[in-house]
């Protein structure tokens, strides 16, 4: 089963990355895009097909290791969830 | 002082800080691989500057899993002295040694340059030769040195005294265009509640040789090796 932990700044904490990209657009004369937030997006492949399973690895995974509580938050996206 | 240098896959500035405790400030001091847990006989760790892991994922997210993190943590809460330097720093907040995290600098660039610090204490064993609001010249080379903690985080650090370097002018005052990176209340290095962890941006193990003019960082290290000396 495939499972999806996206990744973003925590709301409230500067993101450079996001604003230098959305000036940069801006520059190429997107005026309607607004803001942009850079984050990441990991993709786990997991050896089960049980969804309760698959999320409870994927959490312990981004607790433990794929993001920082400090700065970013977190969500795991199952086969079918959309971002 | 018997001191070890980590070294990470990408560390970089392992045998600076091997060259200033050894050649320099004539301690014992030999390397210690990532993969190896033996710290027995140190008095004293080095996590040096560099890229662990290419910063994959987040600098010194990896590094702080490494195996020898494991018996750093228990040396360090042991109350052995642990210096995280750039890099370094990076893998103590990722472990969680010393609270907060290290964020992309706010002007996106990597910076490398000498930068004047102001001592905020002398009341610790990481600056007991410097003078309170003395200024040192130590140069950093970062990319991701913007600390960040919440508020309450950072009223507890300055509670206890925590925090020992800030980005300052030339003069010492510590101001919004001396902030070479963002970082919240210009902080450049901070310790732990119990004094015996360091993390700094700033690279003291480069301004330790007479023959680079600057001799500032050798005031950080020499206050570490009085320290233990006279315990």
């Amino acid at each position: 089963m495939t499972v999806i932990v996206e990744i973003r700044p925590k709301e409230g904490i500067l993101d450079p990355q996001g604003r230098a990209v959305r000036n940069a657009l801006q520059t190429l004369g997107y005026n309607r895009i607004e803001e942009v937030e850079v984050g990441k997006l990991i993709r786990l492949e997991l050896q089960t097909d049980d969804p309760a399973e698959a999320k409870r690895i994927a959490e312990e995974a981004a607790e433990k290791l794929l993001y920082n509580s400090n700065v970013e938050q977190y969500r795991i996206l199952l086969p079918g969830e959309t971002l | 002082m018997k001191w070890g240098v980590v070294v990470f896959p990408g560390s970089n500035c392992d045998r600076d800080a091997e060259d200033a405790l050894g050649r320099i400030l004539q301690q014992p001091v030999r390397f210690v691989w990532h993969r190896d847990r033996d710290l027995e006989g140190l008095d004293g760790i080095v996590l040096p500057g560099g890229f662990s892991y290419g910063d994959y994922l987040r600098s010194g997210a990896i590094a702080g899993l490494s195996p020898v993190m494991e018996e750093v943590v228990a040396f360090a809460d042991r109350g052995g002295t642990v210096i995280g330097i750039c890099n370094g720093f990076q893998v103590l907040t990722e472990t969680g040694l010393l609270p907060g995290a290290l964020r992309r600098n706010t002007g996106l660039r990597f910076i490398c340059e000498d930068r004047p610090l102001r001592v905020e204490h002398n009341n610790s064993r990481f600056t007991g030769r410097c003078e309170t609001g003395e200024v040192l010249n130590i140069p950093v080379a970062h990319n991701e040195g913007n600390y960040y903690a919440t508020e309450s985080e950072l009223d507890e650090l300055e509670a206890h005294n925590q925090v020992l370097f800030r980005y300052c002018t030339p003069g010492g005052e510590v101001t919004e265009d001396a902030n070479p990176n963002g970082s919240t209340r210009n902080i450049a290095g901070i310790m732990n509640r119990s004094g015996n962890v360091l993390g700094m941006m700033p690279h003291p193990e480069r301004r330790c040789d007479p023959l680079l003019a600057h001799e500032d960082g050798r005031k950080v290290l020499e206050s570490v090796i009085r320290w233990f000396e006279t315990q």
